[in-house]
């Protein structure tokens, strides 16, 4: 597409784009959007619409769970029969199918250390992209320490709070979720990470920690699972999970501190005030 | 008390009034959820034909959550101006809506009643009007509120300048600052979402803030929405602070999930006037609502999702709000499915709001998981500005970066603007157009590749 300059408006300060992700300087045809910028939306909005909408080819993630673990894989669906079910009824995304529920009250009873249930949530693609890596990344971190993965249970049109029910059936001591968040429009891969100690149904979102943003421009998988071992220890140590065990993997000061970065909008550089 | 009403050979029968406000309610998600909606369309319309002919007084008697239990209820009823109320005391919510339409209901006439109109009121008028219903009587109520600009007059449309960055990172705010700005946007606000609510953070983007206002001279005012208490301890430690924020709901125990009572918003309210940082007014307040949020903290009662947010503007008018901000597609597709449905409540919204005496504006937004796109938005944009609405957000591109939604866009507040010739606020116009971003005709005035002179050293130096 041409941009030419005698029908566009180009702003100089698109190079403030260094500072930040916004969708600033983005000129103007007339007082509306240029071609290009407007194009640029609607491809993004597009991208995080499939995430939330194409279905999770479970068989694949299967398949791809398989070659980092070998132990059980269980299939299981939430009540939520269908997408657009699963978008209004987010009760029924928390909640297993009666024939899901019957499958795991008839696994012989055995107490498990770790269960892992990966559920499609908002986004297929973040769960098809990141959550075998994800999976394996964690397996080699839990080398050498008393925990290990039990079990891993795939969930379809599931909610967090499914994998309460879920670790309650299944015994589990600790409950790892790997999810799909709610696609941003320049995040549309974004996965969400949730622990939970003695998972119980019915359990309060407090009891849960959360660890969000796991894709390639946000949490790394390494970075995602220094946080998730640092709970998994401490829950192990502390027995319990939620509010009352803070992340404090980091010590490293938030950006927030730097309270002397000088204002770019005022700086040094002050031009004579019209 | 129980309703009925009689179609042919049906009899439709509802147990009292917040069933009977329930199932008139047009259809959105959020009641199918919370189970109050209509069964089909017969039964909405049905509802609708007997709420038409309950009379306004009934809403003074049968209130639809307990007096004794909730405070927001106690707040309505002995708040009730039963004054104002008088001139239209004799009709039934169908006659009212007739009455509204009327060339009687003028101005001045709806600004004197809206002190005697309930929340119950507003909102069971607006679920027998249709969408040019809602837009024209809005359009015919005139709310001014007052900070560093004057807010609310005729033929004029405001933004709120949104700089969220997901860190909070001063230049990255600042650089969405500059793009609003260029844009002619923020005379409503520049108001941040922090990403944290840590009362350190939030000073230094207060501060910041209040450095860029100061610097340009900007008559506008800033704002930081943490949480109303993170207000009060900045005061304490002298942070600049120009409106304080808070999100509220229209129960007792929603405002309770939200760690809020209408002591603590009197606190704030209080501290706020006590700083006196106005220059044109003290309208200090800012409000975020939003329907669904009863519902969202089990705190709804079995009260329709848009009777439940109305109810939040008995709370939003004691305080006497610069601005009042209906955040309405943030919630998510479980509460409004789909660009229909968040059409209709932002347009309920403004208008109930409108008629309660509030500065309503309309974040008009979508996520990514509601069956809307920016089509949608544009209708919505248009049909609120036609509206009289009386502020709309602006962001870089319509992309929240932070919060992960879609609004409007510096862009679309120019579109809207040239479309119904509405212009900013007047001061906010004077400096657009003395510091040259806007020329006399309030057109952009500074050309391809160029910018105003006062801003030419931001690009030139530090982002070099």
């Amino acid at each position: 597409m041409s941009q030419s300059a005698d029908i566009l408006v180009h702003n100089p300060w698109q190079k403030l784009r260094n500072f930040t992700d916004a969708r600033i300087g983005l000129g103007r045809a007339g007082v509306s959007l240029p071609t290009q910028a407007h194009l640029e939306f609607q491809l993004a909005h597009a991208r995080a619409r499939d995430a939330v909408h194409l279905p999770l080819d479970f068989l694949q993630l299967q398949t791809d769970i398989e070659q980092v673990y070998s132990g059980d894989v269980l299939k299981l669906n939430s009540k939520a029969s269908h997408r657009s079910e699963y978008l209004q009824r987010p009760d029924f995304g928390r909640e297993l199918s009666d024939s899901s529920a019957d499958l795991l009250k008839d696994l012989p009873a055995q107490k498990k250390s770790i269960v892992v249930v990966v559920a499609d949530g908002l986004s297929s693609l973040a769960v098809q992209k990141h959550a075998a890596p994800m999976m394996a990344s964690l397996k080699s971190a839990l080398e050498g320490t008393r925990l290990s993965i039990d079990s891993v249970c795939l969930v379809e049109q599931g909610r967090v709070a499914i994998g309460d029910p879920i670790g309650e059936l299944m015994q589990a001591r600790m409950l790892v979720m790997l999810i799909g968040e709610r696609p941003g429009l320049s995040s549309p891969d974004s996965l969400g990470v949730y622990y939970t100690f003695e998972p119980q149904g019915g359990k309060h979102d407090a009891l849960r920690n959360c660890i969000s943003n796991v894709r390639k421009e946000g949490l790394s998988y390494e970075e995602a699972t220094h946080k998730l071992m640092y709970l998994l220890l401490e829950s192990d140590r502390r027995q319990l999970s939620g509010v009352e065990l803070k992340d404090e993997s980091d010590n490293g000061s938030s950006q927030l501190d730097n309270s002397s970065s000088s204002n770019l909008l005022i700086g040094t550089h002050s031009a004579d005030k019209s | 008390m129980t309703y009925q009403i009689q179609l042919g050979q049906q009899r439709w029968q509802f147990d009292d009034l917040k069933t009977l406000m329930a199932k008139a309610t047009p259809l959105r998600s959020g009641d199918c959820l919370a189970g109050v909606a209509a069964r089909d369309e017969q039964e909405r319309v049905a509802a609708q034909l007997a709420l038409a002919d309950v009379p306004l007084k009934t809403f003074l008697s049968e209130v639809l959550i307990p007096y004794e239990t909730d405070e927001v209820t106690r707040l309505i009823i002995d708040g009730h101006d039963a004054a104002a109320f008088a001139s239209i005391a004799h009709l039934t919510v169908g006659d009212f809506r007739n009455w509204l339409l009327s060339e009687q209901a003028d101005s001045v006439t709806l600004s004197a009643i809206a002190p005697g109109i309930t929340p119950e009121m507003a909102a069971a008028v607006s679920k027998i009007m249709r969408l040019q219903d809602l837009v024209l009587v809005a359009s015919k109520c005139q709310v001014t509120t007052a900070f560093r600009n004057t807010i609310g007059l005729p033929g004029r449309m405001a933004t709120r300048l949104q700089p969220n960055h997901p860190t909070d990172d001063p230049a990255g705010v600042a650089a969405s600052v500059l793009d609003g700005l260029l844009y002619g946007n923020g005379d409503a606000v520049i108001g941040i979402n922090p990403a944290s609510d840590n009362v350190e953070a939030v000073t230094t983007l207060m501060t910041m803030l209040d450095d860029v206002i100061q610097h340009y001279e900007i008559p506008t005012q800033s704002c930081v929405l943490t949480h109303v208490t993170t207000h009060i301890e900045a005061i304490n430690r002298g942070a600049p602070v120009d409106l304080i924020f808070q999100s509220i709901a229209g129960t007792e125990k929603a405002n309770d999930s939200f760690g809020i009572n209408l002591a603590i918003l009197k606190e704030a309210y209080e501290a706020g006037q006590s700083l006196g940082r106005g220059t044109v007014g003290n309208n200090a307040m800012y409000f975020e609502t939003g329907q669904g949020s009863a519902l969202s903290a089990n705190a709804n009662f079995g009260v329709d999702q848009q009777t439940c947010e109305v109810r939040a503007y008995a709370v939003a008018r004691a305080f006497k709000p610069l601005l009042v901000n209906t955040v309405v597609g943030f919630i998510g597709p479980e509460y409004l499915y789909n660009g229909k449905q968040i059409i209709r409540a932002g347009l309920e919204d403004h208008f109930c709001g409108k008629l309660m005496g509030l500065p309503m504006g309309c974040d008009i937004c979508y996520t990514n998981h509601a069956e809307a796109d920016q089509d949608d938005m544009d209708n919505l944009l248009t049909l609120f500005a036609a509206a009289g609405g009386t502020f709309i957000m602006g962001i870089p591109g319509s992309d929240d970066i932070m919060l992960n939604y879609q609004t409007t866009s510096f862009h679309d507040a120019l579109y809207a603007r040239k479309l119904l010739n509405l212009k900013p606020a007047p001061e906010f116009e004077q400096w657009l157009q003395t510091i040259g971003i806007f020329d006399q005709q309030n057109r952009l005035a500074y050309g391809n590749q160029s910018l105003p002179k006062p801003f030419e050293h931001v690009v030139g130096g530090n982002a070099g």
